[in-house]
């Protein structure tokens, strides 16, 4: 048995990978988007591509979010899988009335004859230090219109598979990169790619007894430390990182609960009208009679997206994590 | 060489050095909407197609009669008439070939009907009982859009495909004046002239938005001259001359099939019904003005053109209204039955594969109906 070495991987490069793969393996596959051909994207997530495919398969676009996605609605009705950039989060938002009018209803409309293959991948979060309109959580938009799937990885692994899952998908999907986690590095092999991951499966990350946090994307690595952290309280957290938004896996959310009795969910994304409300409410339906105590968000506040000076007051993190697990009413069982 | 290779390269210019990157001038639409009827040019017009159009006029002007009663009696839900436009939306159709595709606006189903969809299935969206009644595929028509121009980059990006495959195909995309204002218009303008898509913008400038007249829509010299600015030519026809429509946009196509890329068509004509037949259209216009208007009606210019012209006798008017009628009379025998509806197929497609959640919801659905189909059997 030959031993292949493992080494240490950033996101950003299974990222590229996948892209890399996907072209690779189908020709219909097009990446575009501002800024992705000659220089490889502002994260270099597209690093390379209009080298190896040519500037017909990678492609620099006029700087028009609307029409970037718009364009790609009539390459994919011609039968090409377009996986379009969107530069920043905040940035995506010309392209909004496409994504909701076209791309999540095009199916539905045509009575399944007009699918849209269409992957929109959006670099989203804080915590890299960004001015105004460079760490939006935009979530909850894409999550509140049917017809899309929303998909965010949180681990090196899962950020090829998921964006290779996502690319095959004949269904739209919003590949939501935690920006934050670009450099981050764990084992992996890239001449052995993780599996495809089928999109709507949650994972438990963490095993644990005491209660479960709930969280995706840039919030998984937080919880993980605030997990750790935990055990000197003598609280062993399970962490379930959900991946996919849409679909939503009530069935390991719900597993896990069930096995913990308490939850608390995380995001950076606000409290108010964000995915917390809704995953709180679906764990209270279907684990009522489990739980020990009311389901518990850690969210970002309220408010605009703060400053980068200001970020890490607002953004959730292993203290104000540690301070709900503290109020999910230990004291009943003492 | 490539397809993006073809656009304009990069090219490092040292600061004196600047000069204008396309000659603006020959992309200037003429001073005067082009026209054909009743000027000299007539005479060199294809008599067969001039029948045809007329043919094609007469049976678009009673379909829209038609589906305007369907509103009033309660078999359509909304009609936005094209009535005075035909010349456009007929044209629109004609000039395209199988391969080609079209992308209308919620205003086009005439075009949609003349390229070939099956009238019921082009007003399906507009009866209700779905949202796009035919297959697109099919004749190669886009669902009807109705969030104004949004279809426009569809366009440019279906054209765009078709021609990185390799494929002989022009998308011709329908908006009208009000769309012109629209994000999506600039856009899809913009990324067919970078891209040089074989794509033909037609707008049928018709007066109005809804209520508001162009005045207060735009203060470029006319919609043509949009054009220049992207660096794609602009044309500018008499809308109701349907000889002159046809022939412009016969140009503009084979400009766009020919690697030209896109064009931008400004059609003047005018909407004499009201919006739609919710829209009260007294409250923002004079009948004196629609009068005017119905003096220089498409299906009259045709006639007359054609009748001076030997090519036409009351036989043959007779036998073109005839043929409408025909078909009038079959749109509303069979818009008058009901359509079938399943209420379980609000579930078919929103995926590939419903999802869990859309699963027990769909699931809760299908209680309901049982349980009512149960009850209305109890009270029987």
């Amino acid at each position: 048995m030959t031993t292949v070495a493992v080494k240490p991987a950033t996101m950003a490069q299974a990222l590229t990978r996948a892209l890399r793969d996907a072209m690779a393996d189908d020709p219909s596959v097009h990446v575009m988007g501002e800024d992705v051909g000659t220089l490889g994207g502002v994260f270099r997530i597209t690093d390379g591509l209009a080298k190896e495919f040519g500037e017909d398969r990678c492609t620099d676009t006029p700087l028009a979010e609307a029409g970037i996605l718009g364009t790609a609605v009539g390459m994919a009705m011609y039968g090409l899988r377009p996986v379009v950039e969107m530069q920043f989060d905040a940035f995506a938002y010309p392209a909004f009335e496409q994504l909701v009018s076209h791309v999540s209803r095009m199916r539905n409309r045509t009575r399944g004859k007009m699918p849209l293959p269409v992957t929109i991948r959006i670099p989203y979060g804080g915590g890299i230090g960004g001015v105004e309109h460079h760490s939006d959580s935009s979530e909850a938009y894409y999550m509140a219109t049917p017809g899309l799937h929303v998909v965010t990885p949180a681990t090196v692994a899962d950020a090829y598979g998921l964006l290779r899952a996502a690319i095959a998908s004949d269904d739209p999907v919003v590949f939501l990169e935690p920006k934050r986690l670009y450099w981050s590095k764990d084992s992996w092999n890239p001449e052995e790619p993780a599996p495809v991951e089928p999109i709507g499966r949650a994972v438990v990350r963490r095993q644990g007894r005491s209660a479960t946090l709930i969280t995706y994307g840039p919030s998984v690595p937080v919880c993980l430390e605030a997990a750790e952290a935990a055990r000197a309280e003598g609280w062993d957290l399970e962490v379930v990182d959900l991946r996919s938004l849409v679909p939503f896996d009530d069935e390991t959310v719900a597993a896990s609960v069930r096995r913990t009795g308490r939850a608390v969910v995380v995001h950076e994304s606000g409290g108010f009208g964000g995915p917390g409300g809704e995953i709180a409410a679906r764990v209270t339906e279907r684990c009522f009679h489990y739980l020990e105590a009311p389901v518990l968000r850690v969210a970002g506040f309220d408010i605009p997206y703060p400053p980068p000076m200001l970020e890490r007051h607002h953004l959730p993190g292993v203290d104000r994590i540690l301070d709900a697990v503290g109020r999910l009413q230990w004291e009943a069982e003492g | 060489m490539t397809v993006m290779e073809q656009r304009g390269a990069y090219r490092p210019t040292p600061p004196p050095a600047w000069q204008p990157r396309t000659d603006p001038a020959p992309l200037l639409p003429d001073a005067e909407p082009h026209r054909v009827l009743g000027t000299e040019a007539a005479a060199k017009a294809d008599p067969e197609l001039l029948r045809r159009l007329y043919a094609e006029l007469v049976k678009g002007r009673r379909y829209n009669a038609q589906a305007t009663a369907l509103t009033k009696q309660g078999r359509l839900a909304v009609y936005p008439s094209s009535t005075g436009q035909e010349a456009c939306e007929v044209a629109a159709a004609l000039v395209l070939e199988e391969r080609d595709w079209l992308f209308p606006s919620y205003r086009d189903t005439l075009a949609v009907v003349a390229r070939g969809v099956d009238p019921v299935e082009a007003l399906t969206l507009l009866r209700g009982d779905w949202h796009t009644g035919y297959d697109p595929y099919e004749h190669r028509v886009a669902p009807l859009s109705t969030p104004l121009a949004t279809q426009l980059p569809h366009a440019v990006g279906l054209a765009h495909a078709a021609r990185l495959k390799g494929d002989d195909v022009v998308a011709l995309a329908m908006v009208g004046d009000g769309g012109t204002s629209e994000g999506d218009f600039h856009e899809a303008l913009n990324f067919a002239a970078v891209w040089q898509a074989p794509v033909v913008f037609l707008v049928q400038n018709n007066g109005f938005a809804i209520s508001v007249p162009l005045a207060k829509q735009t203060a470029a010299p006319s919609l043509a001259h949009k054009a220049v600015g992207y660096g794609m030519p602009g044309r500018l026809v008499d809308g109701n001359d349907a000889a002159a429509v046809h022939e412009v946009l016969t140009d503009a196509v084979r400009h766009a099939r020919s690697g030209g890329g896109p064009v931008l068509v400004e059609a003047i004509t005018y909407r004499v019904e009201a919006h739609t037949n919710a829209d009260d259209a007294t409250r923002y216009r004079g009948d004196a003005e629609v009068e005017t208007w119905k003096q220089h009606d498409p299906i009259q210019l045709l006639e007359r053109e054609l009748t001076a012209r030997g090519l036409l006798d009351e036989d043959g008017i007779a036998a073109a209204r005839q043929d409408a009628e025909t078909m009038a009379a079959s749109l509303r025998e069979r818009m008058n039955q009901d359509p079938a509806l399943d209420p379980m197929d609000l579930f078919a497609h929103v995926y590939a594969e419903p999802t869990p959640q859309l699963r027990e919801q769909q699931a809760q659905l299908r209680a309901e109906l049982e349980a009512e189909a149960e009850s209305e059997g109890t009270q029987r």
